[in-house]
This record gives structure tokens, C-alpha cells and sequence, in this order.
């Protein structure tokens, strides 16, 4: 009945020295899949898509078992465990303020610091009875490797960069193929990533619209609605061809458009956008010089702003490349609605009949 | 895909390098190989200063000017005088990269 091979003192002391690690499965439910939607969508919600910070067992882990780290963001978390589906590991979760691993590595939250903080708080040592533990590759940009086994005697491997290929990295004793670590940057990756760029233009675009239809609904007596909207419509829709050419279309067809530069990218996809626009609908308004002026000026250098600002969700751009092109492009930009708006002030003291 | 030429801030120095291929292993887009038994840098251009080179060279072989590489975080960073920022950690609506 009793089993005499059990030594009690190790039993006991073993018992105490596994603290309550959280187990988890590999398998989603219905709330991850729904979460790794909306956390595309909404700014807010996903900045409090956090897991707690720690250590936690998936499968039936022992001493010998690989420790992953990765960050509390949860879809991070999430798409570790995923992958992890069959094997037997811990996962250590670092505190990087629900950021996914490489922005927050980028910030220094997914850092040597946090990571020694981590090892040691958990006691890891008294978890595994090897000193190693798998970081994910894009880590390295907050982790010192060096450094982390001078603090804690933990030598890191720099994993594989995408979770998926993390099974063919152990079973190949930890060796990483070429392909394992490069980062994809492919046609769905940046569709993917289009409404969060899309969402802050079109609430850009309420300001936009509020100033297009006051301004061409001004007239000595008030603001004629019906003036405001003939008017104004037109320019509506450019700012939202604008916001489609800057922030979906260029993005999506990124490698497809000429040229390095994303301002300019931007600015082709506007400007084919505007006098595409221009040729097959007979919009109301825009024979007039000053009008198809600003429809030129204006659009194009909108939807290359837009453009611009995707460089930040690239995996390929380079912080002293994006300062050189706002550097140039600022100024253009600055310069094109002052324009535009002294063609818009004069066309409409024309109309009042002003000048 | 590649960004602009000539604009990466990476300087590799030979003479430091010992060979340990950390930056290869490192680095997400292949901007390091072994050519003639030595570490060198293919291709510049290529390189998106995220600075995992260079903070894991024990040799200090590399350096490059790492950062936030985002418009709207360069601009943040212009307005307020301070290093690119996109505020993630502070602010609960602030966009992040």
C-alpha cells in the first residue's frame, strides 16, 4: 500500500519548494479568439489585454522541462501557449505592461532588468535544475544575454521569432534555421494591421469634415446647410479616398508602389486616387481652378502623411530613415495647407463676391 | 522590403569583432553573414536599428542609434524636445506600435 521508494523529506520539501504555479492549457477558447480580434481593433481595449506577471506551467513540466519568457500582453501569452500545444514547459510571464514582446523590448519593459527581476522572484532556480531559458528572439532588443547569466547564472537562447516554429526549434536541439529568424512582413501581416491606422484617420476625419462643411456653408447670412453639403461633399470624399489610399491601400500594396520613401508612396496612391476620382464622377464644383488646385495639393500630401505614419508598424523601417523623410516632408506638408488654404480663402471671397 | 539607402546609423567595427555570431543570431534581417570566415554586414540597408546587435556584442563591435521609428512618435518627440516617444506605458489611449 505504501509506496517505500518515496523519500518523504524530498516529497515534502519538493511540495514546498513548487509554490502555486498557474496551470494552463495550449487550447483557446471562444473569449481568445474574440480577444486577438478586438485587440486589432480597439486602442483601449488592448492596452488592457494583460496577463499577470509570472510563472506558469503548461502540460507536465519537472525540473528538466525548457522555461519560455514572454510578455503579458496577452495575445502573446496566448500565442506561446498555442504553440506550445503538446509540449511540457514553464512559461515565464515579465511584467511589460500588457506590450507585446518586441515594442516592449523596444522600450526596455521586456529588458534585462525585468527579466533578472523575474528569474529571481520566482524563484526559478528552485523550479528547474538547468540554467537555461528561451527568450524570444525579437527579445534581444531589451535583453542582454550576457548580462542575464552574469546576474543570475541563466544562459539565454535567443528562440525562434515567431512562436510557431518554436517545435522545430527544440526538436533541432536548439538551433535556429535561417528562415527562423527572419521577420515576415507579409500582404496579410499588413492588412492585419491597416484598422489601427485606419480608426485614428477617420476620427481626424469628424474634425476635417466639421471645418470642409462650415466653410463652404459660410455665407453673410449664416451657414446655408445646402451649400455646405453641394459644396462640400466633394471634398468629403477625397478625404476619404485620402484616408484609403494613405492608410489601407499603400500599406497593403507597400512592396508593389515605387519607391523607398513611404511619404512618396502615399502621395502616388493619392494623387492616381484624386484624378481617378476626378475622371469618372462629375463632382459638383471641382471645374473651378482654385477647387481642383487644393484637390491636388492637399489630398495626395494627406494620404502621404497616413502613409508615413505606418512606417511605425513596419518591421523594415528605421528610426534615422523616418526622421530623414519627415525632415523633408514636414515642411512640404506645412507649406501645402498653407496654400491650399490661402486658394481656399480666395476662391470663396470670389463667390461672396468679395473680390 | 527595403527602407531608405544609406540612412541606417549601424557601424560595424572588423578590428572588435571576435566572431561569437551573436548578431547573426540576433538579428531579424539577415544584415550580418560570415564572408571568409568573418562576420560582416551585407546590407546596410536592410537594417531597422532595433539595436539587439548591438546590445548583445560583449565586444562592443556594433553600434547603431536605436529607437521608436514611428511618424507619430518622431513628431511627439519633436514637439516636446525630448527622444521619440509614442507613450505607451503612460498614457491608456495612446497608440502603440
Amino acid at each position: 500500500m505504501f509506496n517505500e521508494n518515496i523519500n518523504i523529506t524530498d516529497y515534502c520539501s519538493k511540495r514546498e519548494r513548487l509554490p502555486l504555479v498557474p496551470k494552463i492549457s495550449p487550447n483557446w477558447i471562444t473569449a481568445d479568439y474574440l480577444g486577438s480580434v478586438k485587440c486589432r481593433i480597439s486602442n483601449s481595449f488592448r492596452m488592457k489585454y494583460k496577463v499577470a506577471p509570472g510563472l506558469y506551467s503548461l502540460g507536465e513540466p519537472d525540473e528538466n522541462s525548457d522555461v519560455f519568457a514572454s510578455a503579458n500582453y496577452k495575445l502573446s501569452f496566448d500565442i506561446l501557449r498555442k504553440a506550445l500545444n503538446g509540449l511540457s514547459a514553464w512559461i515565464l510571464v515579465l511584467d511589460t505592461k500588457g506590450i507585446n514582446v518586441w515594442c516592449a523590448a523596444g522600450k526596455g519593459t521586456f529588458g534585462t532588468a525585468e527579466l533578472v527581476k523575474r528569474i529571481n522572484k520566482v524563484k526559478l532556480t528552485n523550479v528547474v535544475n538547468h540554467m537555461r531559458i528561451i527568450v524570444p528572439q525579437l527579445g534581444a532588443v531589451g535583453i542582454n544575454a550576457d548580462e542575464v547569466r552574469k546576474q543570475t547564472g541563466f544562459k539565454v537562447y535567443f528562440g525562434p521569432v515567431y512562436a510557431k516554429d518554436i517545435k522545430n526549434y527544440i526538436e533541432a536541439g536548439k538551433r535556429k534555421t535561417p528562415e527562423m529568424r527572419k521577420i515576415e512582413f507579409s500582404t496579410l501581416n499588413r492588412l492585419i494591421l491597416t484598422p489601427m491606422e485606419i480608426i485614428p484617420a477617420i476620427k481626424k476625419f469628424f474634425i476635417f469634415a466639421i471645418v470642409v462643411l462650415l466653410f463652404f456653408g459660410l455665407q453673410p447670412a449664416g451657414v446655408i446647410f445646402k451649400n455646405a453639403w453641394v459644396s462640400g461633399a466633394p471634398f468629403l470624399l477625397f478625404g476619404l479616398i485620402s484616408i484609403i489610399g494613405g492608410a489601407f491601400i499603400t500599406p497593403v500594396l507597400l512592396p508593389f508602389i515605387p519607391f523607398r520613401s513611404f511619404a512618396i508612396k502615399g502621395w502616388i496612391i493619392g494623387i492616381i486616387s484624386v484624378a481617378f476620382i476626378l475622371f469618372f464622377l462629375n463632382l459638383h464644383g471641382q471645374k473651378n481652378g482654385l477647387i481642383r488646385s487644393v484637390d491636388f495639393l492637399f489630398f495626395p500630401m494627406a494620404s502621404s502623411y497616413l502613409a508615413l505614419q505606418f512606417t511605425g508598424s513596419t518591421t523594415f523601417t528605421n528610426m534615422s530613415g523616418v526622421k530623414k523623410e519627415l525632415k523633408i516632408a514636414l515642411p512640404i506638408y506645412l507649406i501645402s495647407v498653407a496654400i491650399s488654404i490661402i486658394l481656399l480663402v480666395i476662391y470663396k471671397l470670389h463667390k461672396l463676391a468679395v473680390i | 522590403m527595403k527602407y531608405l539607402k544609406n540612412s541606417a546609423s549601424l557601424n560595424f567595427i572588423t578590428e572588435k569583432c571576435t566572431n561569437c555570431l551573436i548578431c547573426i543570431d540576433v538579428c531579424p534581417h539577415e544584415v550580418f553573414a560570415v564572408k571568409n570566415k568573418k562576420v560582416r554586414v551585407v546590407d546596410k540597408d536592410l537594417c531597422m536599428e532595433c539595436g539587439a546587435c548591438a546590445l548583445n556584442c560583449k565586444y562592443g563591435a556594433i553600434s547603431v542609434n536605436s529607437g521608436v521609428g514611428c511618424a507619430s512618435g518622431i513628431i511627439n518627440g519633436m514637439l516636446s524636445g525630448g527622444a521619440p516617444s509614442c507613450d505607451c506605458g503612460s498614457s491608456s489611449s495612446a497608440e502603440c506600435c
